[in-house]
């Protein structure tokens, strides 16, 4: 139910209060009134029924890279 | 791109795993809480994956599993009563209530409408003026926003034939609830992404501040489930439990502002029942007295309903406390599977009897 899928905001429309939005290829119209930040064309927002409710940061891969290493450095110490 | 399968993230999870399972002399217990990440988990093989070190528990994030059957059997009266159309989300058609379900009632004539957003079924009431039409709100803090912004619409569109039957919770209490069982003894949680996405990390807090227990926010990839379990396992080994973000590109400390005050808006904190649970205080919305108007519990009279016990030994109250598995249960894919579903768990497609019988695990 908390299903969340993932589009790109194509065009903000001019009230502000939905979006077209593209994901993975079906384009279709969002609400994007209970976002709590701005959104522009080219953002990556998360659509749970209908409604956008979060917009995707840029996901720092450096961060995943350095878990990794965190794990492998325990598995040196045994 | 690299393949999760195939990734030094899952290897080196796995053998970190399988160190902290001998370290500690037994399976590592952790739950998955959210319906969703029972899918990913089931669907993807990580359940299986990490079988030999972790036992992966569902626990009670399924909106329609939790639902009390009272409450399914209200949201089946308000379907007889005449130029009333229900409408709902797909996952409640065919939840069995005491006596019936809404596929049946629709069999039987009754008018139930699927959407897949409550906006839709705001559209749906403005353009059939002559009938009221009831959304049946199920979902926890992901969903109520939406609910409450379809609310504010109808009042701003002046559409007066809507109105929501809330069934809405929120999940913190529970998870009290089911930390405080001394039967279950997890070693750590993996955390709902989206319903974080609006409470942010704060509202979890309570996980490792009241409970000492690892937990972690996932995503929905398998690739943020395994880092999820990796970042679990690290916080057992250092014996440092706190409440970590793995869903970074979403999740903040604080969530969604601005939902969260759409939630309060219109919604205020109710004692409510929950499948398995019983009464659980404060872990419902219900409809504040200024928007009665779209509140279909004060719109329309209802009467009491009585808890009909149904003894047809469906266990699905045990299996949303991560207390037993589905295929403990005697009925599972013997006689009751999606087509003919004996217990909501079976009917959601989140449902941790519908995931393994889909995915075997």
């Amino acid at each position: 139910m908390c299903l969340g899928i993932p589009a790109f905001v194509l065009e903000v429309r001019e009230d502000e209060k939905s979006a077209l939005v593209d994901s993975n290829g079906a384009i279709f119209t969002v609400q994007i009134g209970i976002l709590d930040e701005k959104v522009k064309e080219g953002d990556c927002v998360i659509i749970h029924a209908g409604f956008a409710i979060g917009k995707i940061e840029r996901e720092e891969a450096e961060e995943r890279r350095r878990l990794i290493e965190e794990i492998m450095a325990y598995g040196k110490m045994e | 791109m690299e393949k999760w399968n195939e990734s030094d993230l899952l290897r080196e999870v796995i053998n970190l795993a399988r160190k902290v399972r001998e370290r500690m002399g037994r399976k590592i217990k952790l739950m998955e809480v959210c319906g969703t990440h029972t899918m990913v988990i089931s669907k993807s093989g990580i359940r299986a994956l990490f079988a030999d070190s972790i036992e992966l528990l569902s626990g009670p994030g399924c909106p329609v599993c939790v639902t009390d059957q009272r409450d399914i059997d209200r949201v089946i009266f308000f379907a007889r009563k005449k130029g009333l159309t229900i409408s709902t989300f797909g996952d409640m058609i065919k939840v069995p209530g005491s006596f019936s379900s809404l596929e049946k009632e629709r069999a039987k004539g009754a008018n139930v409408e699927v959407f897949y957003s409550p906006l839709d079924s705001l559209k749906y009431a403005e353009k059939h003026p002559e009938r009221e039409v009831v959304f049946i709100g199920v979902g926890f803090e992901t969903t109520a926003p939406i609910v409450s912004h379809s609310i504010l619409l109808a009042k701003e569109w002046g559409i007066k034939n809507f109105s929501v039957l809330s069934l809405h919770k929120t999940l913190p209490p529970a998870m009290r609830v089911l930390l405080d069982d001394p039967e279950l003894s997890l070693d750590g949680l993996i955390l709902p992404g989206h319903v974080c996405t609006i409470t942010g990390r704060k509202a979890f807090d309570f996980v490792a501040r009241d409970f000492n227990l690892p937990s972690c926010i996932s995503g929905f990839e398998p690739e943020d489930v395994i880092e999820a379990i990796g970042m679990v396992l690290l916080q057992i080994l250092k014996g440092a439990p706190e409440v970590q973000i793995g869903y970074r590109r979403l999740v903040k400390e604080e969530g969604n502002v601005k939902a969260q005050k759409m939630i309060e808006e219109v919604f205020e904190p109710c004692s409510v029942s929950w499948r398995g649970f019983g009464e659980i205080p404060e872990s419902g919305l219900s409809i504040r007295e200024e928007y009665a108007d779209y509140d279909a519990s004060r719109k329309f009279e209802l009467p009491a309903i009585e808890m009909v016990e149904r003894k047809n030994g469906c266990i699905c109250g045990e299996i949303i406390k991560g207390k037993k598995k589905p295929p403990e249960c005697k009925l599972f894919e013997k006689v009751c599977n999606p087509s003919e579903p004996y217990g909501p768990c079976m009917v959601s497609q989140e449902g941790a009897c519908s995931a393994y019988y889909h995915f075997g695990v």
